[in-house]
């Protein structure tokens, strides 16, 4: 043989530009963890409005993860499965607040259900209703950033399933219902969970929209993010101290998932 | 009437299938074909996965399709089925797989699964009852979907090449499995195949099948006695020449195929025109040098394959037209025959059956 096959070496360019961006992402993290005032810490997360933040964060995306599955299925199960006019300008729309900023998210929300808003007003005048600066809003904005995400999981999860499975149990008696609780859903297991885990971590992290949909009102929308950038200003220590505990759920979140992002 | 009665257009993308065919209560139908005459597209059909564009699907005096009235929904028909690909439930249980058609109708659990592991001891995988379908072998996986398809008592029983993809040393015990449980299913049975020794063995008439029409429908017996396409002569093991028959003179006639000529006896009703010419295996004679005997028939070519089946041998010779010849494995070793060798090929013409196309 002419040739033999040589080893793959990286080129230097390659490992340096590898490095830096290693740097970028793994600093933050260093420093705050080194930044972190360990002596404070369990006071400082034992604060009363510390404590609010954290139970509020997990409500708001807890709710908002439920809230896409749930509006998530059907929609993701359309985009699968039927095929109809229009359907890629509703995939091009859902992709959409993905790649909106977060405040014109916040924005877009006051627009429609905000007091003078095209359905706030509305509701209103007829029930009283108003969303803004409620925790409503924060789950409302929380789902409007975390539902493209567990629709796009959910519709990759539909579309791996064989089809002739579904039509097998269809052959073996089973009404559509039973195929959607005893097949379908079944076979989509761990795309559903990893739709709510992922819609769950987007939720928690979301600041833009919140702050300017919900506010930032403690106990009611101020959730850990709003409650870091508060703190900011008036006591690092404890915005570094509740930055790690984010750092900390993210990292749950990878574990979670460690079946799709790790080997 | 009972049993099942066919008459449809079935349309899948741009193929179109046009069938028409009747089986009795306790009749084993087999439909045959080769790949892409539209086997599949008929069972989609009769299992409602696909709705007819016109006709009419009847079974034991129900309309399943018809023209007037809305189909019946596939979770509505009497019907078991084995899929070609089996379509095992992959999240389930074997016993679960097989309860499940009976859980769809709304059997309560325990009595799903008791009659699930009944069929399942009967097909002889009672002990691979809490196995997943991944981790069943080819013949496990093929009876544990022979029992998915009998557990709900179904009307009509339908296979879709229900050996096609086992190993031969499994098949042939599968065959004998599948052949006594034909003969105990009390209603129509109905099953796809491309293979000509399950259709016969196992189907007491078959429904021949060719490019999404039916072709010839008979016993084997009938079919043998008088294949009506090149197919059905190939299934039933017979040279078949479809051609134009030209008068030679003197009740000698020429059978001009796309592939080379024969000389044929003249049917004393000769009228020209598309006929097909067919001629048993057996009735080819081999040798070495070229024949000096009375045979008008004299062909050259290579022998392309060589199937050993008891003491005979199937040759395929490249002549022009191609043959199919049977030998004694005597004669096989005299000859000295093997693939690629060059081999003379003679026949009378009287020995070509001629049948107006």
């Amino acid at each position: 043989m002419g040739s033999s096959l040589r080893r793959c070496r990286t080129p230097l360019g390659f490992g340096l530009l590898a490095a830096a961006g290693i740097l970028v992402i793994g600093l933050p993290i260093v420093g705050l963890v080194a930044r972190t005032p360990w002596g404070r810490f369990v006071p400082i997360l034992a604060d009363g409005t510390a404590r609010e933040a954290l139970r509020l964060s997990l409500v708001v995306a807890t709710s908002a993860g439920v809230l896409s599955l749930v509006a998530g299925f059907p929609l993701a199960w359309v985009l699968a499965r039927a095929s109809w006019p229009g359907a890629s300008l509703v995939r091009a729309l859902v992709v959409l607040p993905l790649v909106m900023p977060p405040v014109v998210a916040g924005v877009g929300l006051l627009a429609a259900f905000g007091r003078r808003g095209v359905v706030g007003s509305w509701l209103y005048e007829a029930f009283g209703v108003q969303l803004t600066f409620t925790t409503g809003a924060a789950v409302l904005a929380a789902w409007f950033v975390s539902f493209p995400l567990a629709v796009l999981a959910l519709e990759a999860g539909l579309r791996g399933i064989d089809e002739r499975l579904e039509g097998a149990a269809a052959a073996m008696g089973a009404s559509r219902g039973y195929v959607l609780r005893r097949v379908t859903v079944p076979l989509l297991r761990s795309q559903i969970a990893a739709a709510f885990v992922l819609a769950w971590a987007r939720a928690l992290g979301e600041f833009g929209a919140t702050i300017t949909f919900a506010g930032n009102l403690q106990g009611r929308t101020q959730t850990l993010p709003l409650a870091v950038f508060e703190r900011l200003q008036t006591d690092q220590d404890a915005a570094v101290a509740l930055s790690l505990v984010l750092i900390g759920l993210a990292l749950g979140v990878i574990l979670a998932l460690r079946g799709r992002f790790l080997r | 009437m009972s049993g099942l009665v066919v008459d449809v257009v079935v349309r899948r993308g741009d193929f179109e299938v046009a069938a028409a065919f009747e089986a009795d209560v306790g009749e084993t139908l087999a439909l045959v074909g080769p790949n892409g005459s539209g086997k599949s597209t008929l069972v989609a059909a009769l299992a409602g996965l696909v709705a007819p564009v016109h006709g009419r699907i009847e079974l034991d005096g129900c309309a399943l399709d018809a023209d007037d009235v809305p189909s019946v929904p596939p979770e509505r028909r009497p019907i078991g089925v084995v899929f070609q690909d089996l379509l095992l439930f992959p999240h389930l249980s074997a016993l679960e797989n097989v309860a499940f058609p009976l859980r769809a109708r709304g059997v309560d659990r325990s009595t799903a699964r008791r009659r699930a592991q009944e069929l399942l001891e009967r097909l002889g995988v009672g002990p691979r009852a809490g196995a997943r379908p991944s981790e069943l072998s080819g013949g496990e996986a093929q009876r544990v979907s022979l029992a998915r398809a009998l557990v709900a008592r179904p009307a009509l029983l339908l296979l879709d090449e229900p050996l096609s993809s086992l190993d031969v040393g499994v098949r042939a015990r599968m065959r004998e499995l599948l052949s006594e449980e034909l003969a105990r299913f009390p209603g129509v049975r109905v099953f796809v195949t491309h293979d000509p020794v399950e259709a016969t063995s196992l189907a007491d008439r078959l429904v021949l099948l060719e490019a999404g029409r039916v072709t010839q429908i008979g016993t084997p017996e009938e079919i043998r006695a008088m294949p009506r396409s090149r197919y059905a002569a190939d299934l039933v093991g017979l040279n078949a020449f479809r051609g134009r028959l030209e008068s030679a003179g003197e009740g000698v006639g020429r059978l001009v195929t796309d592939e080379g000529e024969l000389t044929v006896a003249l049917p004393p009703t000769y009228e020209g025109g598309e006929v097909i010419g067919l001629l048993r295996p057996v009735d080819v004679t081999l040798s070495l040098e070229p024949p000096a005997g009375s045979a008008r028939n004299v062909l050259r070519g290579r022998v392309t394959s060589i199937a050993v089946d008891g003491e005979r041998a199937r040759l395929r010779i490249a002549s022009a037209p191609p043959l199919v010849a049977e030998v004694t494995l005597g004669s096989l070793e005299r000859l000295g025959l093997c693939e690629g060798a060059a081999v003379w090929a003679s026949f009378k013409a009287l020995e070509v059956q001629v049948l107006v196309d």
